[in-house]
């Protein structure tokens, strides 16, 4: 499994770890890759926080154990970095994406990251806000993640999302059209260094 | 294979994916974390009318069993799922189910037993009832938890036994996966219809069912499912190797990884074997002659089978996710021990207890056990069990 | 009185039908319940109104009627309750229960 590519998802209940784990697990099986998508199973209460996992990979993923050493790790929500250590396990070359209106720069310096992790932010709440209505940040960071890592084709993304939203949303279309919105201004708006 | 039959699933919708193309004719449930999912989306398939299924909502697992025995015994293909305490709950009705050799087929999706109380994996559940007469297939990930629930209607039905397929709960039954799947007329054709001898609402052939039996028959009749047990071996393996045939996945009593030349040798069920392979490729790199066997059919016990592919193993490390509190060490090392004593195969043979109420097992963890298995082939035995993953 | 029970060799496991099932109906006809009696109901034709109550009681359908009319019992299976005797609605009752000892005494005087 030279390929494998494990991410964290760090959010608070509610807002969406685990849908957003899902369906980028769904998203990379469509483009032809071998996934796992798992939440860290606690005491469910909205607000308090919570992880979720993938594995990903072009060949069979046999690993049943948890993800510690997170290449990828991305922040639905910024004031989880007070009580939490979100770079935790992180390699080097790792990359870490942040939902905050602030830029990569202040945010390594906030965080005390250390340089060789990659350091992207996207306003994805105020990005939800404008197009979706509501603060849901999962989607936007979706986007924002395809940009950061380049692994998967945006556009096949974005297709197997809407997708998978219109099963969902099936008497809501304003729902899938906004967040399909959100999703491609986060692609655009993610900034790094 | 069409690129529709490639799924995101997890192991519980794997297996909800696998009932509704099974379509059987009842299913009576109870709902129990982690495995309430199963028979919930099972419900959704029944209310959306893409099964022809009875859905009976009971008020306990002990209903929900009783229910399946009562239309088993009519002559339906029954279905059900549960985990942990429903499963203790239904133990009074499973050594029922198995005795009137009704072919029920259970998922149950591991769970550690209360006390203290604990929603996470382990094997204690299904392990308590081992002795029930029911087949017993463990399944390592989402796809062979699709796999077994499809092969065990039919292992059931030819065999008139009951049989529980499992999965590891929240690590698979929670855990996304990639899964092939099969045409919905496939599984039908695989399957075929369900033709008992004998049912209740046979009119034109009456039978009393569940008739007292004294001193002067039960013998007989426990002879004749323990019989049916050992019969079960080939059908196992020729259903296994028939769906193998349709999907390019074969199953038998148990998988052998790397176990040509293996000298030190790791059995485990469920998920952790997929993370032992993972080690035994990083130890194989290093050229150590490391090896795992899976146990699939836990019930009936492959012994000979199992302790054939052990002859060539220096040491053995069986991975036991529960404990028997009591016995020497745990129920899958002793019917390992048992298998190769039979065979007078006297070799080192380590146990590891593991894994309890959901504690987590990593291949740094799997690679302590074959640093012992190394030691042990060279003469350094660990005595007793070992509790790995506990603080001390 | 039924007839006395031969010692029979009794099938073996693969004889047997699986899973105790008894296969067939009316099965219960070749058990013949008539030696668990230690008393046995007598039926008294000249009070009998044949209102047919004790036909109606009786738990093992032993109660033999003809044409509309209580003829006796079937000995092969009233197991001897007593039902019939205590449900007959006739003033000092049309069928009596006698001991089986007494029952015998008299069939053989």
């Amino acid at each position: 499994m030279k390929d494998l590519v494990e991410i964290r998802w760090h959010g608070r209940g509610g807002q969406g770890a685990k849908t957003a784990a899902l369906l980028f697990a769904d998203a990379a099986l469509a483009s032809g890759k071998y996934i796992q998508a798992f939440p860290e199973y606690g005491p469910e209460r909205m607000g308090a926080p919570v992880a979720s996992f993938n594995r990903i990979s072009s060949e069979p993923i046999l690993l049943h154990s948890g993800v510690s050493n997170p290449s990828v790790v991305i922040v639905l929500d910024p004031t989880l970095t007070e009580s939490i250590d979100v770079t935790e396990g992180m390699p080097d070359n790792g990359v870490i994406i942040i939902n905050t209106g602030k830029c990569p720069d202040a945010i390594r310096k906030e965080l005390d990251i250390p340089g060789g992790i990659k350091v992207f932010t996207v306003d994805a709440s105020g990005i939800s806000k404008e197009t979706i209505g509501r603060e849901i940040p999962n989607t936007p960071m979706l986007g924002a993640f395809v940009k950061a890592t380049g692994m998967l084709d945006f556009k096949e993304m974005l297709e197997d999302t809407k997708k998978k939203l219109e099963k969902k949303f099936k008497n809501k279309p304003e729902v899938v059209a906004g967040n399909i919105k959100a999703i491609e201004r986060a692609y655009n708006e993610v900034r790094s260094q | 294979m069409a690129k529709s039959n490639i799924l995101a699933r997890t192991g519980n919708e794997a297996m909800a994916e696998a009932m509704r193309q099974v379509n059987p004719d009842v299913v009576a449930a109870y709902p129990i974390t982690p495995a309430t999912e199963i028979v919930q989306i099972f419900a959704s398939f029944v209310a959306d009318g893409l099964v022809d299924t009875e859905f009976v909502p009971v008020e306990s697992e002990h209903s929900a069993m009783s229910a399946c025995i009562g239309a088993a015994s009519a002559g339906g293909r029954v279905m059900t799922g549960t985990s942990s305490q429903g499963l203790a709950l239904m133990a009074e009705m499973l050594y029922i189910a198995a005795g009137l050799r009704l072919p029920i087929v259970l998922s149950d999706v591991n769970r550690a037993l209360s006390s203290p109380i604990n929603i996470h994996c382990d094997h204690s559940d299904t392990m308590m009832v081992r002795d029930s007469g029911w087949i017993q297939i463990f399944s390592e990930n989402a796809q062979e938890a699709y796999d077994n629930m499809v092969q065990a209607v039919k292992i059931a039905e030819a065999v008139k036994l009951p049989v529980v397929v499992t999965t590891d709960g929240f690590i698979i039954s929670h855990g996304m996966e990639r899964i092939e799947i099969l045409d919905d007329a496939e599984v039908k054709k695989f399957i075929g219809d369900y033709k008992p001898e004998h049912y209740l609402l046979n009119f034109e052939k009456p039978i009393t069912v569940g008739a007292l039996d004294l001193t002067d028959y039960y013998f007989e009749h426990k002879r004749q499912e323990i019989e049916a047990m050992k019969a079960s071996t080939p059908v196992i393996i020729a259903v296994g190797s028939e769906f193998g045939k349709k999907t390019g996945r074969s199953y038998g009593l148990f998988e052998k990884y790397k176990m040509e030349d293996a000298e030190a040798v790791m059995i485990a069920m469920g998920s952790t074997a997929g993370t032992a392979k993972v080690k035994i490729d990083e130890l194989r790199a290093k050229g150590l002659k490391a090896g795992l066997l899976k146990p699939r059919v836990f019930r009936p016990f492959p012994k000979e089978e199992i302790a054939d592919a052990l002859k060539g193993a220096k040491a053995v490390a069986v991975m036991d996710r529960s404990d028997s509190m009591n016995a020497q060490e745990g129920p899958l090392c002793l019917e390992v021990k048992a298998a190769l004593y039979d065979k007078a195969a006297n070799k080192p043979v380590l146990n590891y207890v593991y894994g309890l109420g959901g504690r987590e097992i990593k291949p740094e963890d799997i690679g302590t056990v074959f640093d012992d298995l190394f030691e042990a082939s060279k003469g350094k035995e660990k005595p007793g069990v070992s509790y790995l993953g506990v603080r001390e | 009185m039924a007839e006395k029970t031969k010692k029979i060799k009794k099938p073996g496991w693969k004889e047997l039908p699986e899973a105790d099932l008894i296969i067939g109906g009316g099965t219960a006809l070749e058990f013949k319940t008539g030696d668990w009696r230690s008393e046995r109901p007598v039926h008294i034709p000249e009070k009998c109104i044949n209102c047919l109550t004790c036909w109606a009681y009786c738990p093992d359908s032993a109660v033999i009627v003809k044409e509309g009319k209580v003829v006796g019992f079937n000995y092969d299976y009233c197991k001897g309750c007593g039902i019939c005797m205590h449900e007959c609605p006739v003033k000092g009752k049309a069928i009596k229960m006698v001991p089986e000892r007494d029952a015998k005494t008299e069939t053989r005087k």
